[in-house]
């Protein structure tokens, strides 16, 4: 089980022969992850790593391989075409690693994804890892991780690393673990991921990783009052950032009160979350929760 | 990316927007001119990247060309410093000379990404010239929101409820209608994060003009608009976030003296977090990426640190996913030997190739500290 992931996912890459597509390709097939084949438009026929086909079309690799996962690593111009065309053959699960996407391409991609019956990951995400079943489908490196029962998620891809580095050197595993993407538009939000760890059994506590800008939070945290009967451990990054000015992430930006790193805290601290003060004591927080609950 | 307040007026003007009559003067030689055109009773602008520009004293209502040329003289060349503004402000290089409106009532109209929606929103009114977060505090149903839909656009019904709600005089409803329509195009056509119209008035004879203007550009899609590119003013930029953004990195230029070099957005604002509550404080943010990061980028951001004469002490926070910690290394080197900098390190990394990574800072001659956990190096750091 996990959640997005498992055993029965067959993985293909879309950008399988460019840098970041081939060397992540590699990566995730070296940590067991089922490769099944690669899209690259102009390249169809070839193989890759002299094993794995690629197709020049999704349709073509979808219905020749029986994929049901694409994995994207195209260049921001032409990401949302690869969005489209993996929404377009049906793949259930889109998650595109892709950073920097023009935010108002993705207004009308969003839409198109949301017509079709498939849930996309992403953009600007470090994508989503089962351990316990050996499937990695995004950057992350695999072997920080360790098979387990807790739940991951962010919108940030290091700082996930970060969660999982304290997690395992502690003995603690992961279920599963997603970065939904720091763009402000995604396909993907916080409580699509923590409805699915609720209902996952392999999943005992979630840790819940925001930052500053949005609401997106606040939104989460009403949600896990009202939903959530495991225990979330959560922490908001960004708390000494200054007001006005973007960290990185382009959705990363105080505004206004509500964007505040104060102000989601104390919304998930009303949610009965476990507040994980700041972000070098994620692994003893979570180790607190599991001790208490088992 | 922003842009000044007579490059969003042309912007305006091109898709049929009404403007006040101006002209951009950047020296006090061409005030005479512009006031032979205008008239001497004019408005005297600052044109500057800051909001509060106003109240900072930006912006002068003058009668006469004494009173004109008194105040160019007195801006021109100088630093305005308003409450949105670093301590030292930013330079006013341009002031537009703008004839005056007859006003009788001001509005605020502005197109953004509603983030909830998933898509752009057109806010409007009837608090003209307030700061809209004040009136999203203190009266947020004074705002009406329409979403301005990728595929249908904004919708004549959605124009009548917006006519409707603040107030619109029937005569005046053509021209503010071709203005929603217009602004609405614009925000898709040039890829904007933001176009704000502060105060948009209704004039004594009912017409609609945009007496300011504010358009900001969004970033990621640059590459696809290279003529608004080029309106680009790098002298209202922070010096060290300009060199950083021609770079592809990002970069915020902060106050206290811990140079930081991270990679990842929510990494580095977690070690900003704990560094602070460790007792330091950061000099900047600094997000060298991921893909991409080459041993020549990485030096280029710490060159950037170093740069920076606050910085007395480097933080280095390196997560190998597809960076390689050995590449990190070396930047981190090749920017200490360019520079000549004997800046005290402390470095934790992690992930690819940390041994190697590690191993190249040994041999090094630089001061390093390694730290394992993120709470070590951030104790590292303050004890220094």
């Amino acid at each position: 089980m996990g959640i997005l992931l498992d055993k029965n996912s067959k993985i293909i890459v879309q950008g399988i022969t460019g840098k970041e597509g081939s060397f992540h390709a590699t990566a995730g097939i070296e940590y067991g992850t089922n490769v099944v084949g690669g899209v690259t438009p102009g390249k169809g026929g070839q193989k890759f790593n002299n094993t794995i086909p690629i197709f020049d079309t999704v349709e073509e690799a979808k219905s020749q391989t029986g994929a049901n996962v694409s994995l994207i690593f195209v260049p921001p111009a032409f990401a949302t075409d690869a969005i489209c065309e993996a929404a377009n053959a049906e793949i259930p699960l889109i998650i595109c690693i892709t950073e920097g996407i023009p935010v108002n391409d993705m207004v009308s991609t969003i839409r198109y994804v949301q017509s079709k019956p498939v849930r996309l990951i992403g953009p600007n995400c470090p994508g989503a890892i089962n351990p316990n079943d050996n499937c990695k489908v995004g950057i992350m490196p695999g072997s920080i991780h360790k098979p387990g029962n807790v739940g991951v998620v962010s919108r940030s891809g290091t700082l996930t690393y970060e969660a999982v580095y304290q997690l395992t050197s502690i003995g603690i595993g992961q279920s599963s673990c997603v970065g939904i993407g720091g763009d402000p538009i995604i396909g993907t939000n916080y409580i699509d991921i923590l409805n699915m760890f609720e209902n996952d059994p392999e999943t005992d506590v979630i840790v819940f990783i925001g930052e500053i800008g949005g609401t997106m939070e606040q939104e989460a945290a009403e949600y896990i009052k009202e939903n959530i009967s495991k225990p979330v451990c959560s922490l908001i990054v960004g708390a000494t950032a200054p007001t006005g000015k973007r960290m990185g992430h382009a959705g990363a930006i105080i505004t206004g009160k509500s964007a505040t790193a104060e102000s989601k805290i104390t919304a998930l601290r009303n949610a009965g979350c476990h507040i994980i003060p700041t972000p070098s004591d994620i692994g003893s927080t979570v180790e607190k929760v599991l001790l208490e609950k088992f | 990316m922003k842009l000044h307040e007579h490059q969003s007026k042309k912007i305006f003007k091109s898709y049929g927007i009404n403007v006040p009559e101006s002209i951009l003067i950047d020296d006090i030689s061409e005030l005479s001119n512009a006031l032979n055109i205008l008239g001497e009773q004019v408005v005297l602008k600052c044109q500057v990247h800051a909001g509060g520009r106003g109240k900072a004293g930006g912006v002068k209502i003058v009668r006469s060309k004494e009173e004109a040329s008194a105040y160019v003289e007195s801006m021109l060349g100088t630093n305005l410093v308003t409450h949105q503004t670093a301590n030292e402000g930013v330079p006013v290089r341009s002031i537009l000379v703008e004839q005056l409106t007859s006003v009788k009532t001001e509005l605020y109209l502005a197109i953004t990404m509603d983030r909830n929606e998933q898509c752009p929103t057109i806010l409007a009114s009837k608090a003209g010239g307030m700061e809209i977060e004040e009136v999203a505090e203190t009266s947020p149903q004074d705002i009406i929101y329409q979403l301005v839909d990728p595929v249908v656009g904004l919708r004549p019904f959605q124009m009548r409820e917006l006519n409707k709600k603040i107030d619109v005089p029937n005569k005046s409803i053509p021209q503010f209608n071709h203005l929603l329509s217009s602004i609405s195009a614009l925000f898709y056509d040039l890829d904007c994060s933001l176009i704000e119209i502060n105060p948009l008035v209704i004039t004594q004879d009912d017409n609609i003009v945009a007496l300011d203007g504010k358009i900001t550009l969004e970033d990621d899609a640059l590459f696809k608009h290279p003529d608004a590119y080029a309106l680009r003013d790098r002298d209202q930029e922070d010096a060290l976030e300009a060199e950083a953004t021609d770079l592809e990195i990002a970069y915020v230029n902060l106050t206290g003296d811990v140079g930081c070099l991270v990679n990842g957005a929510g990494l580095a604002m977690a070690t900003l977090d704990v560094t602070t509550q460790a007792g330091s404080s950061p000099a900047n943010f600094l997000d060298v990426g991921g893909g991409g990061a080459d041993v020549e980028k990485v030096s280029k951001a710490v060159s950037i640190i170093l740069s920076d004469t606050k910085v007395k002490k480097v933080l280095v926070n390196i997560f190998g996913g597809i960076l390689r910690c050995d590449i990190a290394a070396n930047g981190i080197i090749m920017a200490y030997e360019r520079s000549k900098s004997n800046l005290p390190l402390v470095v934790r990394m992690l992930g690819t190739n940390v041994t190697e990574g590690k191993e190249i800072l040994k041999n090094s001659r630089l001061n390093v500290t390694f730290a394992e956990t993120l709470l070590e190096a951030a104790e590292a750091i303050n004890k220094i």
